[in-house]
């Protein structure tokens, strides 16, 4: 899992050194960009970039496991049902900070995802999906059963207090503009850094081969187990968060959750599998379909539905794979002398465009 | 003890039901392999087209009849056009994520096409005529048991009496060598998409016509207890099928009689019946074991 500098050394030492320093520049204008926005756009468009940025988080915790551990999962609309209840139970039951529900959040949705791993050790690929759909489309009957919410209905509320800005100066949604977005860089820097180290590769080396894996020394068990507990705890964490921005927590129609996770693969797929910027090109995607047909009851489904299925067949490897592979074309174009593959498997290493701060 | 025996032919009546879209998904399975998320919202479909037969002037059994015929040929198309080219990719994910994809598309198209803007639930005239037949057991449960004998005796003269069923069996079983002694492959796949979307046509009109009405989240929850009675059976055995959602079947009814603790979540019963299936034996109570080559 080499470093993009890899493949760049072909084309000659110039663009080593100029790689980074446009990644630098990147990374300062959409840094800027990202503080600024909450200052110059109106309340509810900073609400919406927060959407992009909790959502994101989930579906970095989906990617986690499906692209980089291989294993299927449409269960993760339930680890953020966790995380969301978790939150609006502490809030509103015992009087907690929202920000201080996020730990306890993410350790109940690993704590969950580790019971569903243990089941993942023996069921494979589309048995495992099923498994995993039998979650979440139980876990809002569940809370149907078990939480009492106003009315019997399982939908938890908290004031406006409890969410509001813990800093002067910031309106509320500017503050939850920024705690979402610091929590999020925080957990994709995390996620980058994880997909480099030897636990990582671990992680994808039990993906591409199993019993290669093993043979080297790698604990497979260990590692789906702990790929699953962690994938869930960045969902629970999404959960948590999305409580602070929609003020609910929100079992009374049966297939929110279902279509929640649906909604996080489209977002992995569509943004691009095993990569770190993918989740949150591709929450971006879903956040923008669902509010350009907000009102139109199945448009949204309808359109996202179709374009899942097309984007197997055009993008196989997302947004970023696309892109990779257009650049590598380019450069092939360019470098006459040594031919570069186009690589046909979505590349597992670190971002090779710029690090996911916007 | 009435009541129990109530309770079994109910679950008998829903069973059915369940049995057809099992024997859906299994077809499916056998011929290409995969599951197939998006058979109940394909049911749906098909469910919403015999409503608009009848909406015509059609009667009930005709537009089911009609509705069946078109639920074939639609079937079929869609294992042409959309599931043919991710076929066989390396990555099970892929295949996963077109099913999924037809899920919500088609659930949303159906809504778009066929509910008027501000009707709630449809209503189509019952298949079976309300009512006692003999001994307190209703019409409608000996019509359904009736309907699912009829299907599996149609599927078995199909699938062991005739030259193309015997193809059909052949590709399940190696399609590469039944390729090579000039059997069209692709036709038997399309063939069974084709027959998968016709039992659904007919499990998703008696689901619909069962109740007081029916709306665009019909087949979910079925969907779910016919995965759970496939998995019973194995999913690659069509007697599995038929078993494992009269099994599923009754032992819904029979848990929202009698357990309490489990009132609102009876989802359990079938889950919780997959997960031990798929750990305990993974290749259901009918099904073959697959032996895999590292």
């Amino acid at each position: 899992m080499a470093a993009p500098e890899a493949s760049d050394a072909v084309e000659g030492t110039e663009d080593r050194r100029t790689v980074p320093w446009l990644r630098i520049v990147v990374g300062v204008v959409a840094s800027v960009v990202a503080i600024s926005i909450p200052f110059n756009t109106a309340p509810t468009d900073n609400l919406l970039i927060a959407q992009v940025f909790y959502l994101a988080i989930a579906a970095m915790g989906l990617n986690l496991l499906t692209g980089f551990n291989g294993q299927i999962s449409i269960g993760h609309g339930a680890f953020y049902g966790v995380g969301a209840f978790t939150a609006a139970i502490l809030v509103t039951e015992h009087g907690w900070y929202l920000e201080a529900t996020l730990p306890v959040a993410a350790l109940l949705a690993a704590v969950l995802g580790v019971l569903v791993g243990f089941p993942a050790l023996r069921v494979k690929g589309l048995y495992l999906a099923l498994i995993t759909l039998g979650l979440s489309v139980l876990f809002p009957r569940v809370m149907a059963k078990f939480v009492d919410g106003p009315g019997g209905v399982p939908l938890l509320q908290p004031k406006r207090a409890q969410v509001a800005s813990l800093i002067d100066g910031l309106a509320d949604d500017q503050y939850q503009y920024f705690v979402c977005l610091v929590v999020m860089v925080l957990m994709f820097v995390l996620a980058w850094n994880l997909m480099r180290s030897r636990a990582g590769r671990a992680m994808i080396a039990v993906r591409d081969q199993e019993v290669a894996a093993s043979t080297v020394g790698i604990n497979v068990a260990a590692v789906k187990i702990s790929s699953f507990a962690l994938s869930a705890a960045y969902a629970g964490v999404a959960g948590a968060l999305s409580v602070m921005v929609t003020r609910v927590a929100d079992a009374s129609n049966p297939l929110t959750y279902f279509q929640l996770s649906i909604e996080f693969l489209i977002a992995v797929v569509i943004g691009g599998a095993a990569t770190i910027t993918g989740p949150f090109l591709g929450a971006a995607f879903l956040v923008f379909v669902r509010k350009r047909f907000e009102g139109t009851e199945a448009m949204a489904p309808a359109l996202l539905g179709g374009v899942l299925i097309v984007a197997v067949y055009v993008l196989p490897d997302g947004i970023v794979g696309g892109y990779r592979r257009l650049v590598a074309r380019i450069a092939q174009a360019r470098s006459s002398g040594a031919p570069q593959p186009p690589s046909a498997t979505p590349a597992a290493d670190g971002p090779a465009i710029s690090t996911p701060s916007t | 003890m009435d009541l129990f025996f109530d309770q079994v032919l109910n679950g008998v009546g829903t069973g059915v039901i369940y049995a057809s879209v099992a024997l859906a998904l299994v077809i499916i399975y056998r011929t290409t392999g995969l599951l197939n998320f998006a058979q109940g919202e394909m049911a749906l479909f098909s469910t919403f087209i015999t409503y608009w037969f009848t909406e015509q002037g059609l009667g009930i059994v005709p537009a089911l009849l009609a509705s069946v015929v078109v639920s074939f040929v639609g079937g079929a198309l869609i294992e042409r056009i959309l599931i043919r080219p991710v076929e066989g990719a390396a990555n099970p994910l892929n295949v996963v994520i077109v099913t999924l994809g037809l899920f919500l598309a088609i659930n949303a198209l159906a809504q778009l096409i066929f509910i008027k803007p501000g009707q709630e639930a449809l209503q189509m005239p019952p298949v079976f005529p309300k009512g006692d037949l003999v001994f307190g057991i209703r019409t409608a449960t000996v019509g359904f048991a009736a309907v699912l004998v009829v299907e599996c005796l149609l599927l078995y003269v199909l699938l062991q009496k005739t030259k193309i069923g015997l193809a059909l069996r052949a590709v399940a079983s190696n399609p590469e060598s039944s390729r090579l002694v000039g059997i069209n492959t692709g036709n038997m796949l399309m063939l069974g998409w084709g027959l998968a979307a016709a039992l659904g046509a007919v499990a998703g009109t008696l689901a619909a016509t069962r109740g007081s009405g029916f709306d665009s989240s019909l087949m979910q929850q079925v969907l779910v207890y016919a995965f759970a009675a496939a998995a019973l059976g194995g999913f690659d055995s069509p007697l599995g099928a038929v078993v494992g959602g009269l099994v599923v079947g009754i032992a819904d009814a029979l848990t929202i009689q009698y357990i309490d603790a489990l009132d609102g979540i009876e989802l359990v019963v079938p889950f919780g019946l997959i997960l031990v299936v798929l750990l305990v034996r993974p290749n259901g109570l009918f099904g073959r074991t697959i032996v895999e080559r590292v």
